[in-house]
């Protein structure tokens, strides 16, 4: 299913060093940079080519709104209304006039092209400065046609990574829960999209119950609990091929799995006679571990990225507060101390930061800490929320809501959502049903 | 002035009667939640079932709890003289949880709930072999309210029949 096509991908011209335009990234989105995309432009023959194969009228346009579309959901940016746009894509791709696009307020441009080779897509972009008048970064990318999306999201990603100096997040896949039916009876399906939500599908038919994919680093295996016989276990999927297996057959019901930052084991907890420990499994020799042993529920594990630490939440204390400990099960500390209950704790990609649930009030908050539990911030509040997911990067986060029913029951709905680390740019992300327990893939092209 | 006030009148006079209509609702539901819940717990049998005459199926928990009330531990006792006579009959005991909660940890929680049931029919004399127990955390609630009574009907473990 992962298309591991191959994209070559070359520098047309070697990148300047020198700093032009920046954005900031670790400050709110106030002031969103107005970049104007300009369609990528394409020959009339390269044009039908492609309208044949893929159905679409022109693949330049669509690439450039994917683009588009990514830059401005990131709410870094403010991609322009292109009717105002003076120059024609062709003519901008060879050599931008900047003082028509500083009229429009542009502060970089980018421009391409696209042509049909040898049945593949060819597609080269470039990236301007429009102030200092100079090209920043001019890449191309050979593919198959199908591919066309990907190459919207990989130039996005390369936008992303030269104004914001750190690695994008758009050639990414969403794995999540699909979910229909009254509240009482969730009919739940693992599905797949990418991180905009196109190319959804789905993975599982809806006959058992289905909760917590995760994928692994390498984003083609998923490790998710299935109620298949009735029996909730922790199961492995590999999304290429399909194929599943249990992996927590163990005697009780083994769930909240994630994967360990080398990929190599498999993190859950096992629940059994009123208690939940944590276990881990060596998915090549199949060697079980014990890592905590508390009569206390112990659940909701996340390696640090660095595989030395793990993360969880324990009510040892008597309430649901989040710990660390050292990867063996040593050296537990509590770190989560501020008023409520806290929980999902999970490990940022950076390593800095742990992101969580806490309820509070009967508020439900996603949150982020130190690692040492100092620095708390909340970054949004709701009926009820959990699970937040990083994105690759680290800068956004993903999970899921529901919503209060009414005085008869009736109103339910799930649905995924994302917010900056900064606590702005909060979104829904449109599923064709509703969905729950997001996972964020790694960049797919690295 | 004086017509101002008679329009007063009769506009307090309407929006009373709105609210008397409104309350009478109301109010029913009011005494509902107080005769159905003690502390948090439900106490109502709404949603119970039998698997015999005097045997209900299921047991009600606190907010985060898993311990049994003095009513719970008398229907346990109930499922368990039902169970001693019926030696051919096995059981599953599946535990609930709240919406309230997180997933994972509402799965953990469930399960301690349901072993909580299971340790207590133990104690009376059924043998481990004959009960199973089955954890759906928040994933099946009865009761698809967003309120205390019908969060209270959902904090469960029910017997259900295996064979």
């Amino acid at each position: 299913m992962t298309k591991k096509i191959l994209i070559l991908l070359f520098i047309l011209i070697p990148i300047k060093a020198n700093a032009l335009i920046e954005v900031d990234i670790t400050r709110g989105n106030l002031n969103p940079l107005p970049l104007a995309v300009s369609p990528l432009s394409i020959d009339e023959e390269s044009r039908k080519g492609f309208e044949k194969i893929l159905k679409k009228e022109n693949i330049g346009s669509e690439i450039s709104n994917i683009v588009e579309n990514n830059l401005r959901t990131s709410g870094l940016f403010n991609p322009l209304d292109k009717k105002a746009f003076l120059q024609a894509p062709d003519i901008a791709n060879l050599k931008p006039r900047f003082e028509d696009w500083n009229l429009i307020k542009a502060q970089a441009l980018i421009t391409g092209k696209v042509n049909y080779v040898d049945d593949k897509l060819r597609v080269e972009f470039r990236l301007w400065d429009v102030l200092a008048a100079k090209e920043m970064m001019a890449l191309a990318f050979t593919t198959v046609p199908n591919n066309w999306r990907r190459v919207g999201h990989i130039i996005s990603d390369k936008v992303y990574e030269r104004l914001t100096g750190e690695k994008g997040y758009f050639d990414t896949r969403i794995i999540y829960v699909s979910e229909e039916g009254p509240k009482t009876q969730r009919i739940k399906k693992l599905a797949i999209m990418d991180q905009d939500g196109a190319n959804n599908k789905f993975l599982t038919l809806g006959n058992e119950l289905v909760l917590t994919p995760r994928f692994n680093p390498a984003s083609q295996m998923v490790t998710y609990l299935s109620y298949f016989k009735n029996m909730p276990r922790v199961y492995l999927l590999d999304i290429e091929t399909g194929t599943q297996e249990v992996v927590g057959d163990f005697p009780g019901m083994t769930f909240a799995p994630r994967f360990s930052p080398d990929g190599k084991k498999i993190i859950m907890s096992f629940a059994k006679d009123g208690k939940s420990d944590i276990y881990t499994m060596d998915l090549e020799n199949r060697i079980v571990e014990k890592i905590t042993n508390h009569p206390s529920i112990d659940t909701s594990p996340s390696y640090s990225p660095n595989g030395k630490y793990i993360t969880f939440n324990s009510d040892r204390s008597g309430y649901q507060q989040i710990y660390v400990m050292k990867n063996d099960g040593s050296d537990v500390k509590r770190i989560s101390f501020g008023n409520g209950l806290y929980g999902t704790p999970v490990w940022s990609p950076r390593g800095d930061l742990i992101a969580f649930t806490k309820l509070h009030k009967g508020k439900f908050y996603i949150g982020v800490m130190r690692t040492d539990g100092s620095g708390e911030r909340l970054l949004t509040e709701n009926y009820y929320q959990e699970a937040p997911s990083w994105s690759p990067n680290g800068r956004v986060l993903i999970f899921y809501r529901e919503t209060k029913t009414n005085s008869k029951g009736e109103g339910f709905s799930a649905k995924l959502w994302s917010i900056d680390l900064t606590g702005y740019n909060e979104r829904q992300i449109k599923t064709p049903t509703d969905a729950s327990d997001p996972s964020w893939s790694s960049l797919l092209s690295n | 002035m004086r017509l101002n006030k008679i329009l007063k009148n009769t506009l307090l006079v309407l929006t009373a009667c709105l609210v008397l209509s409104a309350c009478a609702t109301k109010k029913e539901v009011a005494t509902d939640i107080q005769g159905q819940m003690q502390g948090d717990v439900y106490t109502g049998t709404d949603t119970v079932e039998y698997l015999a005459d005097g045997v209900p199926d299921r047991v009600f928990f606190a907010t985060n709890e898993s311990i049994l009330t003095t009513a719970s531990r008398e229907t346990l006792r109930a499922q368990a003289a039902w169970l001693r006579k019926n030696p051919s009959i096995n059981v599953v005991l599946e535990g609930h949880a709240d919406e309230r909660g997180t997933r994972e940890y509402n799965l953990a929680l469930g399960e301690r709930r349901a072993n909580a049931a299971k340790d207590y029919l133990m104690t009376y004399g059924i043998s481990s072999d004959r009960i199973t127990v089955l954890s759906y955390g928040k994933e099946r609630p009865v009761d698809s309210g967003s309120n205390p009574l019908a969060w209270s009907k959902n904090r469960r473990s029910v017997t259900v029949k295996a064979n």
